[in-house]
């Protein structure tokens, strides 16, 4: 990367490119969203299953938060351990 | 040293090759709270191997967990059982029981118990690792080398158990329609990453997030917030993460016992 861009202005596109990455916190909040609503919905119309609807809930959104995850492990990788910079 | 080394060393594999220079840091540096710290050296087979904050938070962790068990066996072994239980007796029986209860329900009658000392080593071992954060020790689940190998010992009960269970109709299962072919072989391969990363992920934003907050806040709010904080990222968040792993395991282990 010598020549063309200096360093700081590669750390300062690196710094935006993990502030864009973060958009992807978008997709698991809606996603944990509506299967918290869904939980909700079917623990009203069923009470007893509560414990049942909650373990598979909380594991469904569990799943769904791993692109999130994606999304800052990226992040971290473009601040912290920048190979071009 | 930069922040940005510290934490190439706490994402890199563990270590191996680094110079001094890098991995070894003064105590009062940011980086130090947040990545892996090299407290010695080896040379083996030409490579150069750390003994880092990882290993040491494994050993103690390890210790830990032995040291429960062995008295959790003599409570049970002098346990009476025509009297009330005790307290501790009490949170053993509802620990083994809830291990035995999510390992029955999601493994069937038929091959739960195979399972279980597994599933349950595997559940109290994730838990006590993730919980380390809020006794100073920095979590080994924040290690892609530890999370890594969790996940590929998955893959490999996985593996193991479909052969064991359909014979050779694990790997004609692969070609199943001919089209998909190679996303199915990414599936199977994709399986122990996703799983390590979420862990690691979780685990580690834990991490940087306390570790960014101890060096920035005031003093005076450092005596109630990041308690507040502890709860969430090291008990809620790593109890629910240990869960989540080994009810992945035991979901994925248990899709090859259905012929």
């Amino acid at each position: 990367m010598d020549g063309i861009f200096n360093k700081e202005f590669v750390q300062g596109c690196s710094a935006l490119g993990a502030g864009i990455a973060m958009i992807a916190g978008m997709g698991p909040g809606i996603g944990q969203g509506y299967a918290a609503g869904q939980g909700a919905a079917a623990v009203g119309r069923n009470p007893g299953a509560r414990g049942t609807v909650m373990g598979t809930m909380i594991l469904g959104q569990a799943v769904a938060e791993t692109t999130g995850l994606y999304s800052l492990i990226v992040a971290i990788l473009l601040i912290f351990v920048n190979p071009w910079a | 040293m930069s922040l940005g080394s510290e934490l190439l060393s706490a994402l890199a594999v563990r270590g191996v090759g680094r110079t001094p220079e890098v991995i070894s840091r003064s105590s009062d540096d940011i980086g130090s709270k947040i990545g892996i710290n090299g407290y010695a050296s080896f040379t083996l087979f030409g490579f150069r191997f750390w003994i880092t904050s990882t290993h040491i938070a494994l050993l103690i962790i390890v210790i830990a967990v032995t040291v429960l068990a062995i008295i959790a066996n003599r409570v049970i072994r002098r346990s009476d059982p025509y009297k009330k239980p005790g307290i501790v007796m009490t949170i053993i029986e509802s620990v083994v029981d809830f291990i035995d209860k999510t390992t029955y329900s999601n493994m069937g009658e038929k091959h739960g118990g195979a399972f279980r000392n597994y599933i349950g080593t595997l559940l109290l071992f994730i838990f006590f690792s993730n919980i380390s954060g809020v006794f100073g020790l920095r979590p080994p689940t924040a290690d892609y080398g530890v999370t890594f190998g969790l996940a590929m010992i998955t893959f490999f009960i996985i593996h193991y158990n479909g052969f064991k269970y359909q014979k050779m109709g694990h790997i004609t299962g692969l070609f199943d329609p001919i089209p998909l072919t190679p996303i199915n072989i990414i599936g199977e391969i994709s399986t122990p990453i996703s799983m390590s990363l979420r862990l690691f992920g979780n685990v580690l934003c834990g991490t940087v997030i306390m570790g960014l907050l101890y060096n920035l806040l005031p003093q005076f709010l450092l005596l109630f917030w990041p308690g507040a904080l502890h709860i969430y990222f090291d008990l809620f968040s790593g109890a629910i993460q240990a869960y989540v792993f080994t009810m992945l395991t035991m979901v994925f282990v248990s899709k090859n016992f259905d012929e």
